[in-house]
């Protein structure tokens, strides 16, 4: 059985049997607590701040931004940004609550099904679950209102955030995801498939030279709910 | 599998050095991956301390490596997924094709993986009839072109453009021969397209992880790309191939990880996707596989827990260390002959294909300490590599004229009148000798270090008579 060779071999190279119970007992207590460790000032600011790094490393890494001041612009924002980019006013969106409940009926134009991704669509909204300052990172932990999808096979895609939902670091966000998700297989709080997504896709194989849209999206493009008064600019 | 050529490491570091395609390639690429890292360390202050506690965790976690694997896999198994322990590579080529038989797999796309070359996945999986579908650009190409990588990062960094024009020309006959390649978007787009299809008809994704994560039995993928999720969402069937000491306790752990290595590698911040994957697809999800499999390996790893060699289980394979490299930096990543090249690689390939086939990697080294310096986990490389060049002393593995070259140098050095005055003879004769040109071309007993540059003649005094001098000067 390699199960037990492997652990074995482990064992008597730290010199010891299986670990006591007090000592497994200390350790599953690490993990119930899991710790913090040293984390980077950088992201340690009053909310508006924080707010704006977001922004910054969004745009650092290639991403767009646009700052809305409520939900109610969003689907306008879409169809201005598609018709900028000389894209069909068509989409893929998850069928998340938050984008349902948008006035979509106001630009009867925009073409929008609500579902997982397929081969051929160009545009897909995503909805996001938290933003990270720290490196301009976005959350998307998968759910059936979020598919993964979403996130990889459109050429384009749109992310709605809002910004009370934007945290400093990783580890902010993890906690956000113990305390607001419950996975119906294990009773923990991890989903299937999380993604920590910053920027479009892209490549450095060729000749070490970035370019665009290696096999995700190739734009990358963050509608900004300002549903924050503190985070404003 | 990678064919092991470690053992003629001489042979192929000489055809390196007079490879014109790869000297064009390392002369573009060294002074990016070392400038791209210093500038991405120095944005972060913290980014010392964090390699401190980076090498704290891993040093915990291998000290508690029977039970954080056995953690992890209890909750791989509570998410829906199984794991195959492999203590052995054969172990898991067998049940990577045990899986992909059960699936009826015709093919197989692949995320960048080094320990699919390790075990030589591909040409085990082509043997059964299952074609593997390489899908990171510079390891697809490499593919094509029936070449192992050359670097852990970036495989292909070696290939010049002309290179990659050519291979798509012979390989995607499809396409018009006379389509131009006008930029390197172009081939990009073109690999792009043909790969999309070949995500979409997979019955099977095989990725690899850089993280186990023990809290959540979650394994990660960290990739700029997108083709490690495409490969891991899309097909029916998920296998991920990790070995044993990718295992962190918790998320927090891993953040401090995560923090060290894009940087430590590309330079980035951040690498644009970090993917942390936990079992089968959910009841109500609308994508994601069917079947999530990790096939665990040790292949040798664990005889190295409790040996000095232990340090190098930390290694979180950002290459780091061959980019810093001197040795590495003029050779490239095939001379070393085998999976890892470069410092991990010197350290590493002995311990997992015997000193006596990898004896000369500990070798090809300076020893100026760069490696451990850039190291994000902090492993004394330097030292390691020390230890296989004393193990393969003590085994009598090295040749007989560099032994007794050893053993004549230290009956002197334990003589230290003799060793003085016979040095200071030596130098005195041979800065006399060299005066005029200030070098050497030629030696006797020199030729290794003549044969490709000149020998920097000494200026006649030893250390040892400069060191006592300046002491009787500054005591004046």
């Amino acid at each position: 059985m390699s199960r037990e060779a492997i652990l074995s071999a482990i064992r008597r190279g730290l010199r010891r049997g299986p670990l006591p119970p007090d000592q497994a007992a200390m350790l599953r207590g690490r993990i119930a607590a899991h710790p913090r460790h040293l984390i980077p000032a950088r992201s340690r600011l009053p909310r508006a701040e924080q707010v704006a790094l977001f922004v910054r490393n969004v745009e650092k890494e290639f991403g767009t931004v646009a700052r809305l001041p409520d939900p109610s612009a969003v689907p306008g924002a879409i169809a201005e940004y598609l018709a900028r980019q000389n894209l069909p006013p068509a989409l893929v969106a998850a069928p998340h609550p938050d984008i349902a409940a948008l006035p979509w009926a106001d630009h009867p134009l925009l073409q929008v099904e609500h579902r997982a991704a397929r081969e051929g669509d160009a545009v897909s909204l995503q909805h996001a679950f938290a933003g990270i300052a720290e490196t301009g990172t976005l959350m998307f932990p998968s759910a059936r209102e979020r598919p993964t999808t979403l996130n990889l096979l459109p050429e384009t895609e749109i992310v709605l955030l809002r910004a009370s939902r934007i945290v400093g670091a990783y580890e902010e966000a993890w906690d956000l995801l113990r305390a607001e998700n419950r996975d119906g297989r294990t009773g923990g709080f991890m989903p299937r498939n999380v993604m920590l997504v910053t920027g479009p896709s892209r490549s450095a194989d060729i000749e070490q030279t970035l370019e665009l849209g290696a096999h995700g999206p190739r734009r990358l493009h963050v509608l900004l709910v300002e549903d924050d008064p503190s985070a404003r600019a | 599998m990678v064919h092991l050529t470690s053992p003629a490491f001489k042979a192929n570091a000489a055809r390196a050095l007079s490879d014109a395609g790869l000297q064009k390639a390392l002369a573009r690429s060294k002074p990016q991956f070392q400038a791209k890292r210093a500038k991405a360390a120095a944005g972060l202050p913290e980014f010392e301390a964090l390699r401190d506690i980076a090498r704290d965790i891993k040093n915990h976690t291998l000290a508690h490596l029977d039970f954080y694997l056995e953690d992890y896999a209890a909750k791989v198994e509570a998410a829906g997924g199984t794991v195959h322990w492999c203590a052995t590579a054969e172990d898991a080529r067998a049940a990577v094709l045990r899986i992909c038989r059960a699936a009826g797999a015709r093919t197989v796309t692949k995320g960048k993986s080094m320990i699919s070359e390790e075990i030589g996945i591909n040409e085990h999986l082509e043997a059964h009839g299952i074609t593997p579908v390489e899908t990171d650009l510079g390891e697809y190409i490499l593919q094509l072109r029936r070449e192992p990588p050359s670097h852990i990062i970036g495989p292909a960094f070696h290939l010049n453009r002309e290179d990659w024009e050519k291979s798509f020309r012979e390989s995607h006959t499809d396409l018009p021969p006379d389509r131009e390649f006008r930029e390197r978007r172009d081939i990009l787009a073109e690999a792009r397209t043909l790969l999309r299809q070949k995500f979409l008809a997979a019955d099977v994704g095989i990725t690899g992880a850089n993280f186990l994560i023990a809290e959540t039995g979650s394994s990660v993928i960290v990739t700029n790309e997108g083709n490690g999720d495409l490969t891991q969402t899309l097909p029916r069937v998920h296998i991920v191939l990790a070995s044993i000491e990718k295992v962190v306790p918790t998320l927090e752990d891993a953040c401090v990880f995560l923090r060290l290595l894009a940087r430590s590698a590309t330079g980035q911040d951040f690498s644009v996707y970090t993917t942390f994957s936990t079992g089968i697809r959910r009841e109500t999800d609308l994508d994601g596989p069917h079947e999530y499999h990790v096939v665990l390996l040790d292949n040798g790893r664990s005889n190295m827990v409790g040996t000095p060699f232990q340090d190098m289980l930390r290694c979180i394979r950002c290459a780091a260390c061959m980019n810093h490299c001197p040795v590495y930096q003029s050779v490239g990543g095939h001379a070393y002959g085998w999976v890892y090249p470069g410092p991990m690689g010197s350290v590493l390939t002995p311990t997992l294909v015997g000193v006596e086939k990898a004896g000369h990697l500990p070798n090809a080294s300076t020893f100026c300490g760069k490696c451990e310096s850039v190291c994000p986990v902090k492993i004394p490389l330097p030292k390691l590599m020390r230890h296989w060049r004393e193990r393969e002393f003590e085994r009598h593995l090295t040749p007989a004229t560099t032994r007794f070259g050893l053993r004549f140098w230290a009956w002197f050095a334990r003589r230290p009148t003799l060793y003085r005055w016979a040095t200071r003879a030596a130098m005195a004769t041979l800065g006399w000798a060299g005066r005029k040109r200030g070098a050497f071309a030629a030696l006797p007993l020199a030729g290794g270090w003549t044969a490709g540059r000149d020998l920097p003649a000494p200026e006649g005094d030893t250390f040892m008579a400069r060191y006592a001098r300046q002491r009787r000067e500054v005591r004046r």
